[in-house]
């Protein structure tokens, strides 16, 4: 759960990361996406570099998903009678929704590779014009889609807020005051995140990327 | 104050169980909860009814006997309290209370609100103890012990092994507990022999227990009567890690 889910949390600093690109412009958006087509040349022939990323998050995605299974069956198993009362919680929110957190980040990622990366969905949907496909998909007209986006994007912020302690928990985080530490750290990066998630869509919505 | 409750009523191991309502009058707010649980009781025995059986032993919150789901609450509302602490200003004149054993699978109930905590013996025995030549005890200044792991053992050792940690858990895990145990005896010089194979051993009686796997959801600390840290499981994590990882003289072979 920790290993899986630290590697996928480097790939969305990643993703972030190039989709702040979208502020640089048209051309600086679509040179970016068409450089990671090319990372490693003349090392590696072609698109070879993206798909060992591809297969490496599918891997990890896989993994993260087998082992979140594994735990909610062992839970399920753990208590065949179910409490007629049961306070919903007393210790941390974003812990208790991580399951059907993780089920709605997992219907959104399908939903937005079928949207931004094979361009099924999309209006445009022509891949090599990425910056006209981001426009094209949060255009005011399409606010379903943006709403979509913010409820998956602060879904996974809930779901990082609690899986980034969690995983330093479980990799041997072990005092109190490093778990405050951990705790702080874990909502500074989620928060951190998501704005650097929102501000793309948010741009388009207003305007400010067109 | 005149109150409703709904308890669970299950004869035996294999009866299937069910909530049934009682109403109890004048209840003091004074009284604890299991003291207003004898009320009810008494006046069950004089109807010639069978009496809602539950744990309880000390009545201070040292025993770790008494155990129940109080309105989804392990030991009920207040923190940091046993059920037998807890008292009936805790409570309004008016409100129904739902009483529910533990549930796990690894408790199965024996009668009412009576569970049985087995599995936890059965953990001990995989590891919670130390080799030490029993007698008189030694010279306490002769095994020098830093403050700071003193302070932190002796928090770990409150464990009262009630059990509430996992009635808590949304996995139905035993970790608390057993992370308790081995951050208590892994601080200490004098739990250091074992503290591998400890590790390994009460982890295997864990899980083959029954118990479910730990999210670090931190529901087991909120609810324990007496505030064992969540960062134990962290310890225990590292342990586990550092037992599985390295190949010892001592490693149990798999």
């Amino acid at each position: 759960m920790a290993v899986t889910g630290i590697f996928l949390v480097f790939f969305l600093i990643a993703h972030m990361l190039g989709n702040l690109k979208v502020f640089a412009g048209d051309s600086s958006f679509n040179g970016y996406a068409h450089w990671l087509r090319d990372v490693g040349k003349p090392l590696l022939p072609g698109v070879w570099f993206l798909w060992f990323m591809r297969i490496g998050l599918v891997v990890a995605a896989v993994g993260h998903i087998w082992a979140a299974t594994v735990l909610a069956l062992r839970a399920r198993a753990a208590r065949p009678v179910r409490y007629a009362h049961r306070k919903k919680v007393r210790g941390s929110y974003a812990a208790r929704t991580m399951r059907w957190g993780g089920v709605i980040i997992l219907f959104f990622v399908i939903y937005h590779l079928l949207d931004l990366t094979t361009g099924h969905l999309n209006p445009v949907g022509d891949p090599s014009r990425p910056y006209a496909n981001v426009v094209a998909t949060f255009a005011p007209d399409r606010w379903y889609v943006t709403l979509f986006y913010t409820l998956a994007v602060v879904t996974l912020g809930f779901h990082l807020r609690h899986g980034v302690f969690s995983a330093l928990r479980s990799l041997g985080q072990q005092t109190p005051r490093g778990e405050q530490r951990a705790k702080a750290v874990a909502l500074v990066f989620s928060v951190a995140l998501v704005a650097g998630y929102l501000v793309v869509p948010f741009a388009v919505l207003t305007g400010l990327v067109s | 104050m005149n109150l409703t409750l709904r308890i669970w009523r299950q004869s035996g191991p294999a009866d299937k169980g069910r909530m049934v309502t009682y109403q109890v009058e004048d209840v003091s707010p004074d009284m604890s909860f299991l003291e207003m649980l004898d009320v009810l009781n008494e006046r069950l025995i004089l109807a010639g009814e069978e009496p809602v059986a539950f744990d309880h032993d000390c009545r201070e919150g040292i025993c770790g006997m008494c155990g129940l789901m109080i309105n989804g609450n392990a030991h009920g509302p207040q923190r940091g309290t046993t059920a037998c602490q807890l008292h009936m200003r805790q409570f309004k004149d008016g409100d129904t209370i739902d009483i529910e054993p533990w549930r796990a699978r690894a408790f199965p109930v024996i009668k009412d609100l009576v569970v049985n905590r087995n599995a936890f013996d059965k953990i001990i025995a995989a590891g919670g103890y130390i080799t030490a030549p029993t007698g008189s005890a030694p010279e306490a200044h002769s095994v020098p012990v830093a403050k700071a792991n003193a302070d932190a053992a002796f928090e770990s050792a409150a464990c009262i092994g009630c059990g509430a940690c996992v009635a808590a858990c949304p996995n139905g895990s035993g970790m608390l507990f057993t992370a308790a145990k081995v951050t208590q005896l892994g601080l200490l010089p004098q739990g250091q022999p074992e503290r591998y194979t400890r590790v390994i051993g009460m982890l295997d009686a864990h899980d083959e227990a029954g118990f479910g796997g730990c999210t670090n959801a931190g529901e087991c600390t909120a609810v324990c009567p007496k505030g064992i840290p969540l960062s134990t499981i962290g310890r225990l994590n590292r342990d586990y890690l550092a037992a599985t990882t390295t190949k010892r003289p001592d490693s149990p072979t798999a």
